[in-house]
């Protein structure tokens, strides 16, 4: 009776399209993300695309295209960085991308009366996407996943052995430009989903729990948009069922959706220990 | 601009600064970027909990601050460190989510709780802003040594004595203090700001630890008081000029070190 009331209604459906379009480009660009040790690039491109999504609210244009902008930005920022200091200054372009995100939600609150405008960008709205999102995010993630299929062999290469790539003559700098491109759609895809700053939950642990799990990289990017996407559901399930649990209020979905992906974390290196 | 209404705030974010610049200088020293970033969610669960119990919001945040510390050290044991980092803060937000929309606050408290309301400062808020600018430092110089010879050297200082795991708990746990304390003047994202924007551009500016610890302090006093003094001016959020500022500090720093380099 409940997965048909779920399905019976539209908001519900688009949040699992997004939801699951989302989980599933995270999941295969993460295990990439993991294995190059970019999750702090990842979580810096995701504060900077904040940003863009307070300022899709300001305009009241698509959030798609608000957080991609500045997450275009933001990859911009980071590849024009040396390679000593990386983490340093991928978090001084995150603290400015946030301060952005500070004054342009004051804007949106004090301006145009958009109200919670914190709570969506930051924590996601998956309930209540704008018409039409939900096919952007599909010909967002599909058009991203088959530019990853055409580079995904020399990238898997350069991203374990960088030295190797250069060797065999693969342009290892073209490589890290364009996954940074592809980690900026990624990131807004989840941003959409689980919000700005809770995206990381997607990008990074489904594809930790998978490498937990296996150690050839094809499965773990299998296994990483597998667990990426049954923990989305599920917080979309848990989400609708939490209306019953305390009468009128629904329970955060991305706290259900972070909550199941630690869970399959937890499990995957308690099986290991 | 100096308001009785408003010295609190500005009293509060001064020692806050004071604490956040000597904390900040061993978080690039030790290049423990993403954990000072990570570490401030913990106040997130912290508060919400903390109005959810109905018992006063530094109790919260301290117990939350002991409580992130550990997640991180249990993540780091079994997983290569910015994967662990990531993992740390992304549940400790997730719950924070949780905790404050169950209190039924949730849209209201997000904005302050991430960005800080420095000029809502009350007299209350003074004193533990004190206590933390006694204690951080007084640590900090404590292990003064042993902090930056683990970060050097992790090899060096287990042989010396002090242990690097305990070195590193120590640390983590004076972090994640520094910016439960720092939340209402800065929010959970900016402290970083706060912390690594004067401290980056010190340590490129001046070569001797003690000096560049000494500068850090001085550069991340006047980045808040020039955020706060902005702030009053426009009317516009005090934690945008803080982001913007420390990142203004931290390419001119640079820019001035590639001069000199040049010459």
């Amino acid at each position: 009776m409940m997965l048909g009331g779920i399905l019976a209604s539209a908001p519900v459906r688009e949040a699992l399209l997004i939801g699951g379009a989302a989980a599933v480009m995270s999941g295969v660009i993460g295990v990439f993300t993991v294995l190059r040790g970019q999750a702090f690039a990842g979580h810096a491109l995701a504060d900077v695309s904040s940003a863009g999504g307070a300022l899709a609210l300001l305009l009241g244009i698509s959030p798609m295209l608000g957080f991609f902008g500045l997450g275009l930005l933001g990859a911009c920022g980071l590849g024009a960085q040396k390679r000593g200091d990386a983490d340093l200054a991928s978090g001084i372009l995150l603290g400015a991308g946030l301060g952005l995100t500070a004054l342009l939600l004051h804007f949106a609150a004090s301006l145009r009366n958009v109200s919670g405008a914190a709570v969506s960008v930051m924590f996601g709205s998956l309930f209540s996407a704008p018409p039409g999102e939900g096919s952007m995010v599909l010909a967002g993630a599909v058009a991203g996943m088959l530019v990853l299929a055409v580079i995904s062999r020399p990238l898997l290469l350069a991203s374990l052995d960088a030295e190797l790539a250069a060797l065999r003559g693969l342009p290892v700098r073209l490589l890290a430009a364009m996954f940074l491109v592809l980690l900026a759609l990624a990131v807004t895809l989840s941003a959409i989903s689980v919000g700005a700053i809770l995206s990381t939950a997607l990008l990074i642990g489904p594809p930790a729990t998978a490498l937990r799990l296996t150690r050839r990289p094809w499965t773990a990017m299998a296994l990483a948009a597998g667990i990426g996407l049954a923990c989305c559901w599920g917080g979309v399930v848990l989400a609708y069922a939490s209306y019953d649990w305390t009468p009128g209020r629904v329970w955060p979905v991305s706290f259900f959706i972070v909550a199941l992906v630690f869970s399959a974390y937890a499990a995957a290196s308690w099986r290991r220990a | 601009m100096f308001a009785p209404y408003l010295l609190d705030g500005w009293l509060a974010a001064t020692l806050v600064a004071l604490a956040a610049g000597c904390a900040g200088f061993f978080v690039v020293a030790r290049r423990e970027t993403f954990a000072a970033h990570a570490l401030p969610m913990a106040a997130f669960p912290g508060a919400a909990a903390a109005s959810l119990l109905g018992v006063a919001q530094v109790y919260g945040l301290i117990v939350a601050a002991g409580f992130g510390t550990m997640l991180l050290l249990w993540l780091k044991r079994r997983q290569r460190n910015d994967t662990a980092t990531a993992l740390a803060l992304v549940s400790l937000l997730g719950l924070g989510a949780l905790f404050l929309s169950l209190s039924g606050r949730y849209a209201a408290a997000v904005y302050a709780l991430l960005f800080g309301q420095v000029f809502g400062l009350g007299p209350g808020d003074v004193l533990p802003a004190m206590v933390l600018a006694v204690l951080v430092p007084l640590v900090l110089l404590g292990a003064f040594r042993p902090l930056l010879l683990s970060a050097l050297s992790p090899e060096l200082a287990s042989r010396g004595g002090m242990h690097g795991t305990v070195s590193n708990a120590v640390f983590l746990l004076v972090l994640a203090l520094t910016s439960a304390f720092a939340l209402p003047v800065t929010g959970a994202l900016l402290v970083f700001s706060l912390m690594t924007g004067p401290a980056a551009a010190a340590c490129l500016l001046a070569r001797a630890p003690g000096t560049a610890m000494a500068l850090s302090v001085g550069l991340a006093l006047a980045l808040i008081w020039a955020a706060l003094a902005l702030s009053y001016l426009t009317g516009w959020p005090a934690g945008f000029f803080t982001g913007v500022l420390a990142a203004v500090l931290y390419l001119l720093a640079r820019m001035w070190r590639r001069a000199r380099q040049a010459r």
